[in-house]
């Protein structure tokens, strides 16, 4: 069992979140994170999944995915050289007394900023992996967290190669 | 509302011109994927269809419940090797095809389901008769569409009928608001159909073939595991040629019946928890396992950890997602059956495994088949051995789910495709009568058997009106014990005989049969078999047999469920 991260390339339609969704309840597979957005081509969505399994887990999600008619390319991107970043607001109660600290600890340790603040509450956007945030959040715990909303993680690979559809998968 | 309002303003109009409906588009586009038979059930929002239907060259069979027209559309796809067409209105109409849409999905049959919805000024306001039907059968169709346009029918309902007789087939399903229906517009010329994300491989890699090649030409103890894919394929010529070249053994799954020849002497029958128990034997002697079209069911394999413990796994199926989901394949192979098999010939050459299909000799034994005496109790399988002797095995069979299939899959050997129809993945009751029917329209000339229990012909023997109705030749056997039989079985063998809620009544049949005007014969005695099964041949038209059979008669040999071969129940050993 380790984490894996997808990239999926699907069409651009309604319903076709639905029918992702459908297959993972329906298959039982495990989904820690799905994040959808516009792709570099028009008509094309770019979904990042990251999903806890073995390999063989993985391998059977992936060929499930294929025969979603609107899957178009899923790529195991997992490994060293991937960048992962996922945004979060999170808002926490702050007092006179610990208002410092906690602008202190956000920006100098997450670099991370304060884009709201209110009489007893801060609202601190991060950026960053998963595991970044996960911990900003465990340090923030103890002043009293109000609300979090998290992204999920979006994911590229370093370098010059790229998860893009080949010529002849090209939607027409 | 408004909709209709034009539509009444346009067939007022002195115009000797037939308007363009959504209605007209449909039906040409259906005419032209070459639908011939609609199995389907009218009501509010495809008045607009049933209309202009008569119109066109399509023959509607009225069946008495929506579920009847997905079987007997899914009777007529197997029959006949094309896709089958059933048609429901909306909300009810279409919950009621789910059964059947589910039985073509997990049985990989070509249906494509037209379901009439409501106006799309009201969808999602929980109108009348509204129910999400894409969202319900999302996931047991392959795809499904709703369609939005006029100018959309044409090409979705190409695309339908594309994916649903390609690759590895299955259920579609197109939904139909009625304001499409009754609006304006033109059939769309047919253009090649374009689906990015939908490629079946149908040639396998070259470097697999040859990988699969090397591993049988090193093998003692080959074996070919033929499922539903060869059928589907039409690869059954190319498999006997296989199997005779490289004399190769062929074990039967429950839905590769028929495309391999039951009488030929490469032909172990049918393997798994009901199977011969030669054939599971020889997969757990076996060294090279060769899985092609089928997909390693529970049914087959049984306990997964003991499934051919010898052997290496050359995994042949059209859809990748198969291959290792259940076991794992020391050589995969993406290709059409056909195809795959034609090559992979090629790539093997000639081969001789004798000392192995001696020792299969051997073993070979037939199932238990019940003690006959002309004037005692009537064994079941007695019925379908008589049965089989009497069409010649020649019959196109439909069942039911339970014993009667299981006795029936057994003892009515088939040497042809597409003649033995059944409902092995989603285990449906009710699924023999529907499909003979639609079998019988899909052909016409053949001798068309259901064989049924009395417990799954209660649920749709409804459809004996239809099958008067259309006059089709549909020959009913009820194997009629007085239990939910296989239910009853694991009671009596793993649940200490407690027969809670199987002891099931019926009607008097033969009076039923009356009712819908079908003659009928009721058989008590081995004795009377014969003269009764060739009494039911000669009428011209449907007839009703019921075969009053042994009441606790089991079905042997018996891997239960979640075991191995070392479990195999042979026969009852504990009978009083």
């Amino acid at each position: 069992m380790r984490r894996h991260t997808l990239a999926v390339l699907v069409e651009d339609h309604p319903g076709v979140m639905n029918r992702v969704m459908s297959l993972f309840r329906q298959r039982g597979f495990n989904v820690d994170s799905i994040a959808v957005g516009h792709s570099e081509t028009p008509g094309l969505s770019r979904m990042t999944l990251v999903i806890q399994g073995d390999d063989r887990t993985v391998e059977q999600l992936s060929k499930q995915l294929y025969k979603l008619l609107e899957v178009i390319k899923v790529t195991d991107v997992t490994g060293d050289n991937l960048i992962q970043r996922e945004l979060a607001l999170v808002k926490v109660a702050a007092s006179e007394r610990t208002r410092g600290d906690i602008m202190r600890l956000v920006s100098e340790v997450y670099r991370a900023r304060i884009v709201d603040a209110a009489p007893d509450t801060l609202v601190i956007e991060v950026t960053g992996p998963s595991e970044k945030i996960d911990s900003l959040i465990t340090l923030v715990r103890p002043y009293g967290i109000k609300e979090i909303a998290r992204t999920g993680c979006a994911a590229i690979e370093r370098g010059s190669g790229a998860v893009v559809v080949a010529r002849d998968e090209a939607v027409a | 509302m408004v909709a209709e309002t034009e539509r009444a303003a346009a067939e007022a109009q002195p115009s000797a011109e037939v308007p363009s409906t959504g209605a007209r588009v449909l039906c040409r586009a259906l005419e032209r994927e070459g639908v011939e038979v609609i199995f389907g059930y009218p009501g509010g929002v495809v008045i607009p269809l049933y209309d202009v239907l008569p119109e066109f060259g399509i023959h509607h069979v009225l069946v008495r419940h929506e579920q009847g027209a997905a079987h007997a559309a899914d009777g007529f796809a197997r029959a006949s090797g094309k896709v089958g067409v059933c048609l429901a209105t909306s909300g009810p109409g279409a919950t009621n095809l789910v059964t059947g849409i589910a039985t073509a999905m997990l049985d990989s049959i070509p249906i494509v389901a037209l379901t009439g919805q409501v106006s799309q000024s009201v969808i999602g306001s929980d109108a009348f008769q509204e129910i999400d039907i894409t969202g319900i059968t999302l996931p047991i169709t392959k795809h499904n569409f709703i369609v939005r346009r006029v100018e959309d029918i044409g090409p979705t309902i190409q695309k339908a009928f594309h994916l649903a007789g390609t690759g590895r087939p299955g259920p579609v399903l197109v939904d139909l608001p009625k304001d499409v229906l009754l609006g304006h517009g033109e059939l769309a010329p047919a253009d090649p159909v374009n689906l990015p994300g939908y490629r079946p491989t149908i040639v396998p890699h070259r470097r697999q073939l040859r990988r699969a090649a090397e591993l049988l030409r090193s093998a003692e103890r080959p074996l070919i595991l033929a499922g539903h894919g060869i059928l589907i394929s039409g690869a059954s010529d190319e498999l006997v040629a296989f199997a005779d070249q490289a004399q190769i053994p062929v074990g039967l799954t429950l839905l590769g019946i028929g495309g391999f020849p039951g009488s030929h002497p490469l032909c172990l029958g049918m393997v798994g928890m009901h199977g011969f128990s030669h054939a599971n034997h020889a997969i757990n002697e076996a060294d090279v396992l060769v899985g092609i079209g089928m997909r390693f069911d529970d049914r087959v394999t049984g306990r997964l950890s003991e499934f051919a413990p010898h052997a290496k796994v050359i995994h042949i199926d059209i859809d990748p997602a198969e291959i290792g989901k259940n076991v794992p394949a020391d050589v995969p192979v993406v290709g059409d059956a056909r195809e795959t098999l034609k090559l992979l010939r090629g790539e093997v050459g000639e081969l001789n495994h004798d000392p192995w299909l001696e020792l299969l000799a051997t073993w070979r034994k037939r199932p238990p088949s019940g003690p006959v005496n002309p004037r005692g109790p009537l064994a079941p399988q007695y019925v379908v051995e008589r049965l089989h002797a009497l069409t010649g095995g020649r019959a196109i069979v439909t069942t039911d789910v339970g014993q009667h299939q299981m006795w029936t899959a057994q003892f009515y050997s088939c040497d042809t495709p597409n003649q033995w129809i059944t409902s092995g993945g989603l285990g449906t009751m009710g699924f023999g009568l529907p499909s003979a029917l639609g079998a019988a329209l899909a052909r016409p000339a053949a001798e068309v058997w259901a064989v049924v229990g009395d417990g799954g012909v209660q649920m749709t023997m409804f459809e004996l009106a239809t099958v008067v109705q259309e006059q089709a030749r549909v020959k009913l056997a009820i194997v009629n014990n007085g239990y939910l039989g296989m239910v009853r079985q694991w009671q009596q063998l793993f649940h200490n005989r407690n027969y809670s809620e199987t002891p099931i009544s019926a009607p008097d049949f033969m009076l039923l049969a009356q009712a819908y005007g079908i003659p009928g014969r009721r058989v008590c005695h081995p004795d009377e078999v014969d003269e009764a099964i060739a009494w039911a041949r000669a009428v011209d038209g449907p007839t009703v047999l019921e075969f009053r059979v042994n009441q606790e008669e089991n079905v042997f040999p018996m891997i239960p469920s979640g075991a191995s071969i070392r479990d195999m129940i042979e026969e009852d050993l504990e009978w009083e």
